[in-house]
């Protein structure tokens, strides 16, 4: 039975080694009222803690895992539904779950295809494509980031359609070779990336970076951009925190680049040593160090931003979104502040230079809905 | 790309990848090739456990055999690298680092000193240690801590193939002598390597499990025992934090305080003799900078003061083991004054 006002509530699956977490606090009470993207319960993997949030308005009448428990990836947190149903009848729930759920299954199924690999030109690029259904979404990462960064994401919005999350060139697994490390050269490689599997138009999304990037294809072919939107992007002005950038490259161990990846967050806490340690591995490797300064020149120079277009946001064509963490102390939430009124802007509170992470159930509707109303839209 | 490979052909793809980046890089030792000035294939072996297989055809002459002498091949590859090259040599067991003690105490670790900054010494020792596998006295010993002492060695114990390869690579291009020690149980051992180059630091520890309750200091083979002993506690309610040091010089004092001060407890393992060694090293290291933070007496599980025994029932109660960390740990956790 599976009545439509029932919601269980289920461990997600966070990235794709995901395939347990451990509930660390509940944040609602049983019998509490909950709305659809409240928090309900923070839960810890081996590389992130994030909370869990409600996808539908109810009451949370059973809170199933106890703090402390360790529930593999699909497993019952809770039981969310109407205010009026029968404690019997979520007993039955739960008994039901617990009769039919295969963890090992469920953990696989939901992992969806794992990453592959296309050749754009020289290079070769790692990318993941989940869902079906058009136009598609490409997201672009930030500066030293990979197609991980959009872990809370590209699952969430692959509902009716496929998303592309691609590690740029000199990023993540793919090649080293980033040319002479501007953004026309990144962009090239991204509209390369559409050719080769056929991606036109899509909506691109963009991250810092990535949004500087997605930005620099709106304005030179709208043709291939359904929609627009960028997250804390670059591009958009000349203040960055550059000594981030400097640090970021130059930090080759734990401590010194903890210390650099938390100016990435409004709370520090997110970044768990097997975060530091994945990016370290990353950093370690011959060539990236390298392409990691060359793509950093493309951008930064002299301790500002060296390429933004803000004065062209004008010319842009295409539906426009953009979304800032107010509390980003890489770029500024100012640059999201006084551009043309057909650009939709949301500042998320609480949230620092990575909302798409910090602030995700926001993040996935604002996408999400702005991807669903462009595709209407003619 | 990371994919799954064994200790073994990390070390194998690390010695490979960079013969192919440096050409001043040269293997040495006795049976790497395996077949040489005899009748027969040559790269027969690739060294006693294959380790080097594959490089000769690959290298031709950058790949030579040595004479069963420790003392003229470790001294040649020293001179080696005073001159320029950058030579790997393997020493098939550490037990004979005896025989060619001078070639690497006395004259490899002091060149920098001694010419006043003017030489660099950049050559690499790798050798096999470790007790398990019923090869006896003479053939099974774990003698880090003797060139841990030496001032002008460097010093790495790979505990997994991640580590054995970033580590190798960087002791390769490190400009000092640097003793790599490999422990013979875990050649067969897997983990995920990224195919491409690539280098780790010396003197970074590793935090391989954290845990909030009790600090386990463990090199090499010992810290995957540490973590079977983890499992088992945790279950229980016990959560240790196990570091693996990856370097014991340099070593990384401030990653093993830092987490001594969270859990004021502590096991330190240790495959090697009792006295004067790792555990006692890094014992004195948190007694003299910790000492605030200790809530209980610094555990040490090692094995008994006493040759390797050859007998297998007595060998397998000579190297610490899983339950006998457990136990260790027990007791400090469970410790109050």
């Amino acid at each position: 039975m599976r009545d439509p006002e029932i919601h269980r509530l289920t461990m997600p699956k966070w990235g794709l080694t995901m395939t347990a977490g451990m509930v660390v606090k509940w944040l609602v009470d049983e019998g509490g009222e909950v709305a659809a993207g409240d928090e309900l319960v923070e839960v810890e993997t081996e590389k992130i803690a994030s909370a869990v949030e409600a996808a539908t308005a109810g009451v949370l009448h059973r809170r199933v895992a106890d703090e402390g428990d360790t529930v593999p990836v699909g497993g019952l947190l809770g039981v969310i539904a109407g205010p009026d149903i029968a404690p019997e009848q979520i007993d039955l729930i739960v008994e039901e779950f617990a009769e039919t759920f295969v963890p090992g299954e469920e953990a696989v199924t939901t992992g969806g295809p794992s990453t592959q690999r296309v050749q754009v030109g020289d290079r070769s690029i790692r990318y993941l494509a989940l869902g079906e259904g058009g136009p598609p979404a490409v997201l672009l990462h930030g500066f030293g980031g990979d197609l991980n960064n959009w872990l809370f994401n590209s699952d969430a919005l692959s509902t009716g359609r496929t998303v592309y999350a691609l590690d740029l060139p000199g990023h993540g697994e793919s090649s080293r070779d980033v040319g002479d490390g501007s953004i026309d050269t990144l962009a090239g490689a991204v509209t390369g990336f559409m050719d080769a599997l056929a991606i036109s138009p899509a909506h691109i999304a963009g991250h810092s970076l990535g949004g500087a990037i997605a930005l620099q294809i709106a304005l030179s072919e709208p043709a291939r951009v359904a929609s627009l939107s960028l997250i804390a992007s670059a591009g958009l002005g000349p203040e960055i925190d550059a000594g981030f950038i400097e640090g970021f490259v130059a930090a080759e161990r734990r401590r010194a680049l903890r210390d650099e990846l938390q100016k990435l967050f409004a709370d520090p806490a997110l970044v768990t040593r097997r975060l530091v340690d994945d990016v370290l591995k990353f950093k370690r490797i011959d060539g990236v160090a390298d392409a990691l300064r060359k793509t950093a020149t493309g951008f930064v120079s002299g301790g500002a931003q060296s390429h933004y277009l803000r004065d062209r946001l004008g010319e842009i064509t295409v539906p426009t979104q953009i979304i800032w963490g107010e509390m980003d102390g890489i770029i500024p939430a100012s640059h999201a502040a006084g551009l043309p009124d057909s650009i939709e802007t949301t500042l998320l509170p609480g949230a620092g230079h990575m909302p798409m992470m910090e602030a995700a159930s926001e993040v996935n509707l604002l996408l999400a809905g702005f991807m669903e109303r462009a595709a209407v839209t003619p | 790309m990371a994919r799954t490979i064994t200790y073994q052909q990390a070390i194998n793809e690390a010695l490979d990848q960079e013969m192919g980046n440096d050409p001043s890089v040269i293997l040495m030792g006795e049976d790497i090739v395996g077949g040489s000035g005899a009748d027969g294939e040559m790269d027969a072996w690739g060294g006693p456990l294959g380790i080097t297989k594959g490089l000769y055809p690959k290298y031709g002459d950058r790949v030579m055999d040595t004479p069963i002498t420790e003392s003229a091949f470790i001294g040649a590859a020293v001179g080696a690298a005073a001159s320029g090259l950058r030579p790997v040599a393997e020493l098939m067991f550490s037990d004979f680092m005896g025989v060619c003690f001078d070639q690497i105490y006395n004259q490899a670790a002091k060149f920098r000193y001694m010419f006043g900054g003017k030489a660099e010494t950049p050559v690499v020792i790798r050798t096999m240690y470790g007790a398990g596998i019923r090869a006896a006295a003479q053939h099974s010993q774990s003698p880090y801590s003797i060139f841990t002492h030496v001032p002008g060695l460097k010093v790495v114990v790979p505990s997994n193939p991640y580590d054995a390869k970033g580590l190798l690579i960087q002791a390769i291009r490190d400009n000092d002598p640097v003793i790599c020690f490999e422990h013979k149980s875990l050649y067969q051992t897997e983990g995920e390597v990224p195919e491409e180059l690539y280098t780790l630091p010396f003197g970074e520890a590793n935090v391989v499990r954290e845990g909030g309750d009790v600090t386990i200091i463990a090199l090499g083979l010992m810290v995957h025992r540490s973590l079977e002993a983890a499992e088992t506690l945790a279950a229980d309610g016990i959560e240790c934090e196990v570091i693996d040091p990856r370097t014991t010089s340099p070593l990384d004092d401030e990653t093993i305080l830092e987490s001594v001060e969270s859990t004021g407890r502590v096991v330190i393992v240790d495959e090697a003799s009792p006295r004067c060694s790792m555990a006692t090293d890094i014992s004195a290291l948190i007694a003299r900078d910790a000492f605030g933070s200790l809530e209980a007496p610094i555990q040490m599980v090692t094995p008994p003061h006493t040759p390797v025994p050859f007998a297998g029932s007595l060998e397998d109660l000579y190297v610490p083991d899983a339950t006998k960390i457990e136990t260790a740990v027990r007791q400090v956790a469970g410790y109050s004054r």
